[in-house]
């Protein structure tokens, strides 16, 4: 399933928008796909962690980078 | 625990147990099919107080909360057509003032400026607004109309209160149509009572 992988920037934006983006971008898409997330908001690595927990996605990872975060949250 | 037996041949025990294992199941299931909900109200139209409801609401939605503002008495400003908020130094001694803009040594430091000069500098009130969008924006904090239309598009219910419409002789043009609701206390409560969370900002 590499094909279906999405892409999300949120680099540079501060809270709330890293998690308001997330929710939209993963409405568009079926489950079981993927989106892949940067960002460089510090407090986006907790708040999407409670964003997979609270609305059922899956975070499969989240790391930190050079440039800040990358995250990858699989739709449940 | 045998299930077969009638419930007459229960021990005192057994119902327990059975009870207690049934009800353990039906409130998870309760919880799992909980949608939380959140009313806000929110009383204050400066730049500064109109982030946390716009903040909390648009973040609670995207959690898939349901959520309602209540907009009354200053807060009412927040949903104009034209935005025009300020941030008041004045009578907020806990404001820290930074310069957005010089070398970072400056940058950094934080000024404290007594109300006594805030009120006899024209056009501070302007100035400090003006540093304080600059801040925010080279944060990459949102602005409030972004915020406000994600609340709109994340189907947040914005409620104005018509008493503060009558006594401040507003016009209904003034605001944004998106509003839901115009409606006194006596509708907004109800709702209140079966939200989980409840915040007055």
């Amino acid at each position: 399933m590499t094909e279906n992988i999405h892409t999300l920037d949120t680099r540079g934006l501060s809270c709330p928008l890293p998690i308001l983006k997330t929710k939209k971008a993963i409405s568009a898409l079926a489950s079981g796909e993927v989106l892949e997330i940067k960002a460089t908001d510090p407090g986006s690595v907790k708040d999407l962690d409670s964003f997979c927990q609270q609305t059922g996605n899956e975070m499969i990872a989240s790391e930190s980078v050079e440039d800040g975060f990358f995250f990858r949250i699989r739709k449940g | 625990m045998s299930s077969a037996a009638p419930v007459s041949e229960l021990s005192n025990e057994q119902m327990n147990q059975w009870f207690d294992q049934r009800f353990a199941e039906k409130m998870a299931e309760r919880q799992a099919n909980h949608v939380p909900s959140m009313t806000i109200i929110a009383t204050k139209g400066t730049l500064d107080m109109a982030y946390p409801p716009f903040i909390l609401a648009s973040t609670a939605a995207a959690l898939g909360w349901e959520v309602s503002i209540f907009f009354t008495f200053y807060g009412l400003n927040l949903l104009k057509q034209n935005l025009d908020l300020k941030v008041s130094p004045l009578g907020n001694p806990a404001m820290p003032m930074k310069l957005p803009e010089g070398p970072t040594w400056i940058k950094g430091k934080e000024i404290p400026m007594p109300n006594s000069i805030m009120t006899l500098v024209p056009g501070f009130e302007n100035m400090a607004t003006g540093m304080m969008k600059k801040t925010m924006d080279q944060k990459g904090i949102a602005r409030i109309d972004q915020l406000r239309e994600l609340c709109v598009e994340a189907e947040v219910k914005l409620i104005a209160c018509q008493m503060t419409v009558d006594l401040f002789d507003y016009g209904k043009e003034d605001f944004i149509p998106e509003i839901e609701e115009w409606v006194g206390a006596a509708s907004f409560l109800p709702r209140a009572a079966t939200a989980d969370v409840n915040l007055f900002i």
